[in-house]
């Protein structure tokens, strides 16, 4: 069993409006610091081990549903769980 | 003319769809459940507004691969009218039967009011009953219709005269270049944030979506019906 946590964020050539709208938030509160807010996805996934290769099933799942390669990147971790 | 309203698991603006067709059009209209697979008794094809899916993960992300999505596909390889509205123009997004995607509206508000959109290309199958230029009022009711894609993609929109709809004076939600609705390059496939059902009637505050409709039909008799 893999434990995998996939990260979706918007590409950062795409305007995101959350994420300006937070960065804005965070300055009125005085963290004026904050240079760059962006707003993405975070999903946990548990895949059973199978014929085919985890990297390859987890591209494949990303670029097909779980993110959207016109706006969004993601990247993930693989983990191995061990079975409850 | 026989026109279909595909109805998704939360489908919202179905019923407005069939009534623009059925009462104010005068034409044949069917809803046709997402799971089915056959839509070749059918002369165009209505994806309406709603929350399909809850729009879970991205608006459309889930019905783009529901069973009816592929006959969809079909009828517009066979170059039929496809007409998503809302939900149904995210849904045409993520199937990639448009260029594109969605994202938040800029003011991250929902916003549904009626706004005023400019005529780009009177010449497709869905606006030739406008005129050149012609601005005219129908409401918006969307969270993420805020279209981007990239610059190549945009050049290709407007030298192919894709680009339908522009906001006209506001544009409610940031939408690149102040786009409300796109063709697809063969011009069959129309996607756009406005909901022209919505607005088939003067007692409902504008008659203005009637033509769109009737475009479809005028279209439709020219190329089906032979005179004798």
């Amino acid at each position: 069993m893999y434990k995998v946590k996939v990260y979706v964020t918007l590409r950062e050539s795409v305007l995101d409006p959350q994420g300006i709208a937070v960065k804005g938030a965070l300055h009125s509160l005085s963290y004026t610091e904050v240079k760059d807010v962006r707003i993405g996805k975070f999903m946990e996934l548990v895949i059973e081990e199978s014929d085919r290769d985890i990297n390859e099933l987890v591209r494949e799942m990303c670029e097909k549903l779980l993110a959207n390669p016109v706006i969004e990147d993601y990247r993930y971790e693989i983990e191995e769980a061990v079975a409850r | 003319m026989k026109f279909a309203v595909v109805v998704f698991p939360g489908s919202n603006c179905d019923v407005d769809m069939y009534h623009a067709i059925a009462d104010e059009l005068g034409e044949e209209v069917e809803y046709v459940w997402h799971d089915e697979d056959d839509l070749d008794r059918f002369d165009a094809i209505l994806l309406p507004g709603g929350f399909s899916y809850g729009d879970y993960l991205r608006s459309g992300a889930i019905a783009r691969f529901s069973k009816v999505m592929a006959a969809v596909k079909q009828a517009a390889d066979a170059g039929k009218p496809v007409l998503g509205v809302c939900n149904g123009f995210q849904i045409l997004l993520e199937a990639g039967l448009l260029p594109g995607a969605m994202r938040r509206n800029q003011g991250l508000k929902f916003i549904c009011r009626p706004v005023q959109l400019t005529v780009e290309n009177h010449e497709t199958m869905f606006t030739s009953a406008y005129e050149k230029g012609e601005v005219i009022t129908i409401p918006i009711a969307h969270g993420e219709g805020n279209y981007y894609c990239d610059e190549q993609t945009l050049e290709r929109l407007v030298k192919n005269r894709q680009i339908v709809f522009r906001y006209h004076g506001e544009n409610p939600n940031g939408s690149l270049a102040d786009i409300a609705g796109i063709v697809n390059e063969r011009g069959n496939v129309l996607g756009m944030m406005p909901h022209p059902e919505r607005a088939v009637d003067a007692l409902l505050g504008s008659a203005d979506g009637l033509k769109l409709f009737r475009s479809i039909v005028n279209y439709w008799r020219e190329t089906h019906v032979v005179t004798a």
